[in-house]
C-alpha cells in the first residue's frame, strides 16, 4: 500500500503541501516570532507612512514590501501574512476537530448500526435521515448562536473559546452521518462474509469480531472519506466566519478574511489573493491526496 | 405511483413536524430568553412581561409549539391584533408578520437559483459528456483538471474576484441586484447574471466530473455494447442508450442541490447583497430574531423535503427499473 502510494507523484506532492500547511498551523507562534510580527498589532495605525488618509496601504500592491511580505490589512493596518497565518492555525484547529469527533461518532454509530442490525439499525438508520433532513448550511448558522447562547447568558460577550468549541459541536452534531450511513453499508456486506462467519462460530466475542475482523477491512473508507471531509469542513467553517456567525474579531480565522477582503476590494484586491489561493491550494491538494489514497488502497479503481 | 407518493408525502410531513418540533424547541426552550432579545437594551422587568404575555411566551414551550404549528394553518390572534392564515409570528426585530417578509424574499432566492441551475446544470452535464466521448484525450484532460479547480473555489472567494472584475474594474456590469422579472425581464437578467455565473463555477466542476465518470460506465455496458454491434452509429449510441443510464444519479444530485439552494443560496446572497431568504436568514440571526429564522428554517427544510420526493417520482420516470414500492 505504502509502496504504491509512493508512486503516485500527485499523491507524494499533495502529501508534502497538506503536511506544510499543518506545520505552518501548529508552528504558528515561531513562524511569527521569526519573521517579528503577530497578527493582531495594528502596524499601519502605530507608523505613519504605511496607510493614506483613506485606510489604504500606500505601497502598491497591496504594501507588498520586505517588510511585509502579503503586504499590510487595509484601515487597521495589521500584517496580512501573521494574520494568515494564525487563520489558517484557527480554521484548521476547528475543521480537524470537527472532523475527528465526526470520524469517531460516524464509526461508531455505523459499525453498530450495520452489525447489530434490527431494530436498532432501524432506529439509527431513521435518525440519520432526520439530520440529514435539515438545511445543512441554514442549520449551521441557525443553530451556533443557540449553542452561545447555552454557555452565556444573552447580553455578554461571547469568549473565543467558547466560539471555538461551538463551532466545533455544531459541525460535528451536523456532520458525522455521511461517514456513518456508508460504515453501515460496508458492514452490513462484510457482516455476511465468511471470515466473519468463522469468527463467530469459534466463538469470538462481537467487540473482537468488530475490532479483529471488521475494521481491519474498514480502515480504506473511512481514511477516504476523512480525507474528503476534513476540507470541506475547513470550507463550511470559513464559510460561516465570512458570513459573521463564526469567529469574530481580534482572533484571526481564514473565512474572516474572505469578510475582510469583501470589504476592500474595491480598492484594495490584493488582500483578498492570499487566503483565497491559499485556501484554493490547500483544498486541491487535500482532494487529489483522497484521491491518491483511495487509489493506493484500493486498486480495482480507475479514475 | 399514486401509493407510493402518497407515502412519501407522509414521511415527508413527519420530518417536517420533527423538524420543526426539534427546532422550536432549540429556539425557545434553551435559556435564551427569546422577549429579553426582542425588548432592547433598556428593558423594565414590566415591559419584559408584557412582551411574554403578547408572545405568549409565558406558556410552557409545547403549548408554544402547538400554537405556533396552528397558527399557520389557521391563522392566530395576538393581543395586538389577528395574524391571519399563513401565519408565521411576528418579527421581534421590525414587529412585522414574518410571512410577509418571507414572500418577499422568496422571488430573489428563486430567480438566483433556477437561473444558476440552469446553466450549471446544461454546462456541467455538457461538458461531462464532451469528456467522457474524448476519453483520455487532451480534451478530457482539460477539462479534468478544469473542475478539480473548479471543485475547490470557493463562492466567498470567486464572487468577490468577480466583483471586483466586471464591476469595479471593467465596468461591463453593474452591481447585482434583484428586479422583478415581471417588471423588468431585461434588468432581472443582467442583475442576476453574476450570480449565476459565480454559483455555477462551483457547481459545474461537480457535476461534469458525475456525468463524465456515469457515461464512462454506462459506456463499457452490455446494452451499449449490443447496441454498438447492431451497427447504430456513435451518436444515437452516446445519446439514447449511455445518455439515459447516466441520467438517473445525475438528477438525483441536481434535485438535492436544488432543495437546498432553495432554502437559500446563503453565501452568494451574502457576498452579492441579493436580499432573499439566505440573507434574511443571516440577518434573523445577528438580530436574534426567532421566529424569522424559525420561518426560514422551515421553508428551507420543506424545500428540501419536496425536492426530494420530486427526485423520487423522476427517478422511477427516468429509469424504469427503479420499483415504486
Amino acid at each position: 500500500m505504502w509502496r504504491r502510494f509512493k508512486r503516485d507523484r500527485s499523491g507524494v506532492v499533495s502529501a508534502y503541501i497538506v503536511a506544510f500547511f499543518f506545520l505552518v498551523a501548529v508552528t504558528a507562534p515561531l513562524l511569527s516570532k521569526v519573521y517579528g510580527k503577530n497578527p493582531t498589532e495594528t502596524y499601519g495605525l502605530d507608523e505613519t507612512g504605511l496607510l493614506n488618509e483613506f485606510g489604504y496601504p500606500v505601497a502598491p500592491n497591496g504594501g507588498i514590501s520586505g517588510r511585509f511580505w502579503f503586504g499590510v490589512e487595509p484601515t487597521l493596518g495589521r500584517d496580512v501574512l501573521t494574520q494568515l497565518v494564525y487563520g489558517i492555525r484557527t480554521s484548521l484547529l476547528i475543521a480537524t476537530a470537527a472532523t475527528v469527533l465526526c470520524v469517531l461518532t460516524g464509526v461508531l454509530v455505523g459499525v453498530t448500526a450495520g452489525y447489530i442490525g434490527g431494530r436498532t439499525d432501524y432506529l439509527l438508520g431513521r435518525f440519520i435521515d432526520l439530520l440529514l433532513a435539515f438545511p445543512s448550511q441554514l442549520s449551521f448558522i441557525a443553530f451556533t448562536p443557540v449553542v452561545y447562547s447555552l454557555f452565556v447568558s444573552p447580553g455578554k460577550e461571547t469568549p473565543t473559546s467558547l466560539r471555538v468549541l461551538t463551532l466545533i459541536l455544531v459541525l460535528w452534531v451536523l456532520g458525522w452521518m455521511g461517514m456513518a450511513r456508508l460504515l453501515r453499508g460496508q458492514v452490513l456486506s462484510l457482516r455476511e462474509r465468511e471470515f466473519v462467519e468463522a469468527a463467530k462460530v469459534t466463538g469470538a466475542s462481537p467487540w473482537r469480531i468488530i475490532r479483529k475482523e471488521l475494521l481491519p477491512n474498514l480502515w480504506t473508507p473511512i481514511l477516504v472519506q476523512s480525507t474528503l471531509m476534513l476540507p470541506s469542513v475547513v470550507t463550511i467553517e470559513a464559510g460561516l466566519s465570512f458570513i459573521g456567525v463564526g469567529i469574530l474579531e481580534p482572533t484571526p480565522d481564514w473565512g474572516r478574511m474572505f469578510a475582510n477582503g469583501a470589504h476592500y476590494y474595491e480598492s484594495d484586491i490584493t488582500y483578498i489573493f492570499f487566503p483565497g489561493l491559499a485556501m484554493i491550494i490547500f483544498v486541491v491538494a487535500f482532494n487529489l491526496l483522497g484521491d491518491s489514497v483511495r487509489d493506493a488502497f484500493d486498486p480495482r479503481t480507475t479514475r | 405511483m399514486l401509493r407510493f407518493l402518497a407515502r412519501r408525502v407522509l414521511g415527508a410531513l413527519v420530518i417536517i413536524v420533527l423538524i420543526s418540533a426539534i427546532t422550536f424547541f432549540l429556539f425557545f426552550a434553551l435559556p435564551s430568553e427569546p422577549a429579553l432579545m426582542s425588548c432592547g437594551k433598556n428593558c423594565t422587568p414590566d415591559a419584559l412581561a408584557l412582551i411574554d404575555k403578547n408572545l405568549g411566551l409565558d406558556q410552557p414551550v409545547p403549548v408554544q409549539y402547538w400554537h405556533y404549528m396552528a397558527g399557520i394553518f389557521v391563522g392566530r390572534d395576538f393581543s395586538v391584533g389577528h395574524c391571519p392564515a399563513p401565519c408565521f409570528g411576528y418579527s421581534f426585530s421590525n414587529q412585522q408578520p414574518v410571512w410577509g417578509t418571507i414572500v418577499d424574499r422568496f422571488p430573489t432566492t428563486l430567480s438566483i437559483t433556477v437561473g444558476g441551475a440552469v446553466v450549471f446544470l446544461v454546462v456541467g452535464v455538457g461538458i461531462g459528456m464532451l469528456a467522457a466521448a474524448f476519453r483520455g484525450t487532451w480534451v478530457d484532460k482539460f477539462f479534468s483538471s478544469l473542475s478539480l479547480i473548479g471543485n475547490s473555489l470557493q463562492i466567498y472567494f470567486v464572487g468577490v474576484i468577480a466583483l471586483a472584475v466586471l464591476v469595479s474594474g471593467l465596468h461591463w456590469m453593474d452591481n447585482p441586484a434583484y428586479y422583478p422579472i415581471t417588471e423588468n425581464p431585461g434588468k432581472w437578467f443582467t442583475g442576476m447574471l453574476i450570480p449565476w455565473l459565480v454559483l455555477s463555477i462551483i457547481f459545474i466542476a461537480n457535476y461534469s466530473r458525475m456525468t463524465r465518470s456515469q457515461m464512462i460506465e454506462q459506456l463499457s455496458e452490455d446494452h451499449v455494447r449490443t447496441a454498438r454491434a447492431k451497427g447504430l452509429s456513435r451518436r444515437t449510441v452516446f445519446f439514447r442508450y449511455a445518455w439515459r443510464g447516466a441520467l438517473a444519479p445525475i438528477v438525483t444530485i441536481f434535485g438535492i442541490d436544488l432543495g437546498s439552494l432553495f432554502g437559500g443560496a446563503i453565501i452568494t446572497e451574502f457576498t452579492f447583497s441579493l436580499h432573499g431568504l439566505g440573507r434574511l436568514a443571516v440577518s434573523s440571526v445577528s438580530e436574534t430574531d426567532l421566529p424569522t429564522l424559525m420561518a426560514v428554517m422551515l421553508v428551507g427544510c420543506t424545500a428540501i423535503v419536496i425536492a426530494n420526493i420530486v427526485v423520487d417520482a423522476a427517478y422511477a420516470f427516468i429509469d424504469p427499473r427503479v420499483r415504486l414500492a
